[in-house]
């Protein structure tokens, strides 16, 4: 009864996960989708995918409570999202900051 | 009494275990910003895009993500006590994981060999940085799954073993999750 329940995650998650590979894989490979969005449809999957493997593989929204390892999961996440997008944002930044005084006139469209 | 005692160990282990595991999602978290950063510094150089295979790494993706499936179906055995399953799918697992391995060691070596090192640019410093830490994982996991099979080959599945291999199915599953970003970052991304 368990056992079968469980088999049961595991072929939704298995299935779920090549269906969304494939899917993003063959917005890439195929000239159909216009091209500003294909970023975004394949950060959507790979986060679907993200869930659905923390569900369906890792089992998280099965623990008892405390859930303790749903609470270090969460932190850790926002952790994650604070090195990646403040990185990004601080190179690009930095970047920005190098470029020569007539490049940031214009992109900032400064009269003079 | 002591049943319930075992498991509340047991608990503390994974949960011991799990918080590694996300102090290692940091790690890949701050190889994952460097590349993000520098994938387009490629010091006149050739491209990412120029470079990698698209088709082979879905070939990847899939076999790690397979694999991943079939670790779930052994804890399911270790679970049901079938000790033959579990033997059986942790050796497909085990064999995809080397595929997986030889995949990408043959797609490092044709870079390599084309003068497309680590060395070249800072685009491809932190593409070997990220994918290289990835498989370097997936072969300690591999080494791991081997030790396991010969414990449970001569101890059977018990709470012990049990433990171990709980830990283990959680490791392989977080390195596919960790392979679906490199897979959608690394390699899909260069190709938008």
């Amino acid at each position: 009864m368990m056992k079968s329940r469980v088999l049961k995650t595991y072929i939704s998650g298995f299935v779920l996960s090549l269906g969304l590979t494939l899917a993003a894989y063959f917005v890439v490979t195929s000239t159909a989708v216009p091209r500003s969005l294909v970023v975004w449809v394949i950060m959507i999957a790979a986060v679907f995918q993200f869930i659905v493997q923390t569900i369906f593989f890792l089992h998280l929204d099965e623990e008892r409570r405390p859930r303790w390892n749903l609470a270090i999961f969460v932190s850790t996440l926002g952790i994650v999202l604070v090195v990646i997008v403040g990185s990004l944002w601080i190179m690009a930044n930095l970047n920005y900051q190098h470029t020569s005084p007539a490049d940031i006139i214009k992109d900032e469209g400064i009269q003079l | 009494m002591n049943k319930e005692m075992n498991h509340g160990a047991h608990d503390k282990v994974v949960f011991g275990f799990w918080v590694y595991l996300m102090t290692d999602l940091l790690s890949f978290a701050v190889l994952f910003a460097t590349f993000a950063v520098l994938r387009h510094s490629t010091f006149g150089g050739p491209s990412l895009r120029d470079l990698l295979d698209l088709p082979f790494a879905l070939k990847e993706t899939l076999i790690l993500l397979t694999s991943s499936f079939t670790a779930g179906l052994a804890m399911i055995a270790v679970h049901g006590k079938a000790k033959r399953w579990a033997l059986i799918w942790f050796g497909v697992t085990f064999l995809l994981g080397v595929a997986f391995l030889t995949l990408e060691l043959t797609e490092f070596s044709h870079l390599v060999h084309d003068g497309n090192s680590w060395q070249r640019s800072a685009s491809l410093s932190a593409f070997f940085a990220l994918v290289g830490t990835h498989g370097l994982h997936i072969a300690v996991g591999l080494l791991w799954m081997l030790i396991s099979m010969i414990v449970i080959w001569y101890r059977g599945l018990t709470l012990f073993v049990t433990s171990k291999l709980v830990r283990l199915s959680l490791f392989w599953h977080f390195l596919d999750i960790v392979w679906i970003f490199i897979f959608t970052i690394v390699y899909l991304l260069s190709f938008t």
